[in-house]
């Protein structure tokens, strides 16, 4: 009888949720009863709306289970692992029966996060197990060429996972055909798009994946060292990283003669980011490493002629990485059959916002918006309303709810004035104000603005100056038209991608939802009810309880009322700080 | 929203004659080292939770780095602190997915309860308040960070609640 396997999903967010307590929890448990079962810790399954999670595999089968806290874990321990009896209440997944969840892997193909909540992260070991370093070995042993490998790469079809979507094979062809004594290959960790999180999931879940990935890069384009610049704000992942990089290089992966192959050299580092969104342009991530301010430079020369330290240089995303190893062992067509004709194989997304079931997905490319939310997303939160959903960050756009069929390839995304980007994808419902969006990410962009040119560095404040006027109904009649001027001088005016893509949230907010912009500027209203300046605050005379906290707190004394009396705003002393609203505990303040 | 800058304080800061031999097997490893400077000051404000003026200086004779390269670098990066901070760094997220969950009010929470501002440190010198852009937990958003701990799905009050924990572990 095979032993049965406990899993506990310790990636960062599962952390969060208390998933290390759970694993102490059920250590604890299996010393004391010298259970003899396998407990072992595993990267993010992507269900991060049910963590913490613990899988179960016995000789019966797999049973994921759910939002799992000691008490519960207890309960798995003596009933599922001490009885074999299963706790069906709380189990999420199972490949026996079916449950409510199912929908959330129906249309999943994982191929860049294979491994990711099967393996052990910090165990090299179970990473070999599952064809891990076999796509290295058959290419040294089988003696591939590397012009063969980098044709592979190509015909692929994989694009650039990090948001440009070049294809990567011919970024690796250009590199190659720079010759040089030294060449470097680079990782980009920097992961910069607020609300996303894939690159973090592969990184924690399955490092080996990324390493053997840069290793074949290596190999294909001569390059003998390596950096992976991941962003400080991911401790763990730096951390798994480097216990992988010292396994690999103990097993011999890494290092001179790599595999007994004479000459084969390669070496990896990680660099740690230190806390800059414009460090992820792949010129700007090249001087961070060198030691200056993360600065992007004019290209051409291209990384691939000049790059790190002034030498030909190939830089690529993690989830490119990632999925190398797999296209070099399954052969290019097991990438390429999935996807669309100019967009092949699968896609990351982070599902995040107000949807259901927030966490990582893996689809192919080619699917439709609308299913990834409303078939694997679950929908959007409480019932309410979809609106629009966020792609690309702050280079990316709003798609509205009418376009939600649009299918997730590049050209598709594009047309619609966002893009691909890296794969965060945010879900707004009706209480998310679109003005108020296209604000926050100028506000982001110009905080992160390097400051080099002028476009982006002042443009971007005279449109946050703007916006924020508009949000706090200081709007004027022409701001709309001053907003679509502005974005176009900045993109036609920025040097890097950054500038350049900085005006795509305001745009396509105008373009999807003019009207709420002329509402809040015409009619001082805010649609979404989220504005606070716009609003209208009145007491709700059947629920307010006369407490008088929301009277004491109010800072301009516009609320009468004596204790235990309906209390009463003055319209006219109200400032609209919503301060009574957050602090009124029965609900009684009424937005309107 | 980026991680705002931790504010210059008003009155010149104590220099509490820090410790300067606590670096020097820092300045050993990435002496020679190109790209050096980074790691150096990462270094430097793991040992004192900030990077005191004669730290710079103290490198700048060691390694031959020029001041006005480290002072370039050291306000380019918002990692980087010129000024003392809390025992606890509390980090709230205002990433997008965190923003679309009400991140404001767990800002303002904090805010409220410790008398303190964004990039402002407690007269106690226990907390300094920070906006972070994303911690990678987008899905259980809003999400904030004291230490290594992770808090996620936060509430104003529950934000609240984990804070005065902390002051109360604090002050037995
Ligand atoms: C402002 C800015 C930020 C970027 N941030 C990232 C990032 O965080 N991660 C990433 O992989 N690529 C990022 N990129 C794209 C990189 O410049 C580069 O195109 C990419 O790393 C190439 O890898 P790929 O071809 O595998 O996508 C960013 C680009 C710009 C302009
Ligand atoms: S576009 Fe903006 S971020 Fe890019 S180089 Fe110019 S100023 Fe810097
Ligand atoms: S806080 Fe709420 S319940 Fe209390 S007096 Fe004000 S409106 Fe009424
Ligand atoms: S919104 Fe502010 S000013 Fe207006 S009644 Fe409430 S607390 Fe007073
Ligand atoms: S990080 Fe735990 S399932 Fe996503
Ligand atoms: S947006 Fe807050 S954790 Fe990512």
């Amino acid at each position: 009888m095979k032993k049965t396997k406990v899993l506990v999903g310790l990636a960062s967010c599962g952390i969060a949720a208390g998933a290390n307590k759970v694993y102490n929890k059920l250590k604890a448990l299996q010393e004391a009863d010298k259970l003899d079962i396998e407990l072992k810790i595993t990267g993010c399954i992507g269900m991060c709306y049910r963590e913490p999670l613990v899988e179960v595999i016995d000789e019966t089968g797999s049973y994921l289970y759910g939002e799992i806290d000691e008490e519960k874990a207890v309960e798995i321990f003596d009933k599922h692992l001490k009885q074999s009896e299963i706790v069906k209440d709380y189990v999420v997944k199972s490949d026996l029966f079916e449950s409510k969840d199912d929908s959330f892997w129906d249309g999943q193909v994982k191929i860049a996060l294979r491994n990711c909540g099967v393996i052990d992260p910090e165990n090299i070991g179970e990473y070999e197990e599952h064809d891990g370093y076999i796509a290295i070995k058959k290419i040294l042993e089988g003696k591939i060429s590397q012009e063969q490998v980098i044709k592979t790469v190509l015909d692929s079809g994989i694009r650039g996972r990090g948001g440009g979507g070049f294809p990567t094979g011919m970024k690796w062809r250009f590199a190659y055909n720079n010759k040089a004594d030294t060449k470097y290959i680079i990782c980009n960790a920097d992961e910069g798009d607020p609300g996303a999180f894939m690159d973090r999931s592969l990184l924690e879940g399955d490092p080996h994946a990324v390493i053997e990935g840069l290793i074949i890069g290596s190999y294909a384009i001569d390059a003998s060292e390596g950096v992976i610049y991941c962003r400080a704000e991911y401790p763990l992942a730096i951390k798994r990283l480097n216990i992988a990089i010292d396994q690999a290089r103990e097993k011999g992966y890494l290092g001179k003669d790599i595999l007994g192959v004479k000459g084969f050299n390669f070496d990896l580092y990680v660099k740690e980011g230190a806390g800059a969104f414009v460090c992820g342009e792949e010129t700007a991530l090249m001087a961070s490493i060198e030691g200056e301010r993360g600065m992007p430079r004019k290209r051409p020369p291209f990384p691939a002629e000049a790059g790190l330290w002034g030498k030909p240089s190939n830089i690529n995303n993690v989830e490119t990485f990632a999925n190398i190893p797999y296209i070099l062992l399954n052969g290019a067509e097991s990438f390429s059959k999935y996807g669309t004709e100019k967009s092949k194989g699968t896609k990351v997304f982070a599902l995040t916002g107000k949807i259901n079931h927030g966490g990582s997905v893996e689809v192919p490319m080619g699917i439709t918006i609308r299913d990834i939310i409303f078939k694997l997303g679950g929908g959007i939160t409480d019932g309410k309303k979809f609106k629009a959903v966020q792609l690309g960050g702050p280079s990316g756009g709003c798609i509205p709810e009418y376009l939600a069929d649009t299918i997730v390839d590049y050209d598709s995304v594009n047309a619609t004035g966002a893009i691909m980007g890296s794969g965060g994808m945010v879900v707004m419902d009706e209480t998310i104000c679109m003005v108020d969006i296209a604000r926050f990410f100028l506000d982001f962009t110009g905080k992160e603005s390097c400051g080099k040119c002028t476009f982006c560095r002042v443009g971007t404040k005279r449109m946050l100056e703007i916006l924020t006027r508009i949000t706090e109904g200081e709007g004027k009649e022409g701001d709309i038209e001053k907003l679509e001027e502005l974005a176009y001088q900045i993109k036609d005016n920025s040097l890097c991608g950054l500038g350049q893509t900085a005006p795509n949230p305001v745009l396509t907010t105008i373009k999807y939802f003019r009207n709420e912009y002329e509402a809040h500027i015409k009619d001082k209203k805010c649609p979404a009810l989220n504005c606070k300046k716009l609003l209208t605050y009145t007491i709700n005379p059947d629920t307010c309880t006369g407490c008088t906290v929301c009277a004491k707190n109010c800072p301009t004394d516009a609320i009468d009322g004596a204790r235990k009396e309906i209390h009463f705003i003055r319209q006219d002393a109200c400032i609209q700080c919503g301060m009574c609203f957050s602090k009124c505990k029965f609900d009684a303040i009424i937005l309107s | 929203m980026r991680v705002k800058r931790i504010l210059q304080e008003k009155e010149a800061v104590i220099q509490s004659s820090v410790d300067l031999t606590l670096i020097d097997p820092l300045i050993e490893k990435y002496k020679s080292k190109k790209g050096n400077l980074i790691p150096i000051l990462q270094g430097t404000q793991d040992i004192y939770g900030y990077l005191p003026k004669e730290t710079f200086i103290k490198i700048s004779e060691q390694t031959g780095l020029k001041l006005s390269e480290m002072y370039g670098v050291a306000t380019f990066y918002t990692q980087f602190r010129l000024n003392p901070v809390g025992k606890y760094i509390v980090k709230v997220c205002h990433g997008t997915a965190c923003h679309v969950q009400n991140a404001t009010a767990i800002s303002e929470a904090v805010e409220d309860a410790l008398g303190i501002k964004d990039g402002e440190t407690t007269e106690d010198r226990l907390f300094t308040l920070e906006s972070v852009a994303c911690l990678g937990c987008c899905s259980l958003a809003p999400v904030m960070m004291i230490g290594d701990e992770t808090y996620a799905k936060l509430t104003g009050n529950k934000a609240v609640k984990i804070v005065k924990e902390i002051k109360i572990k604090e002050s037995n």
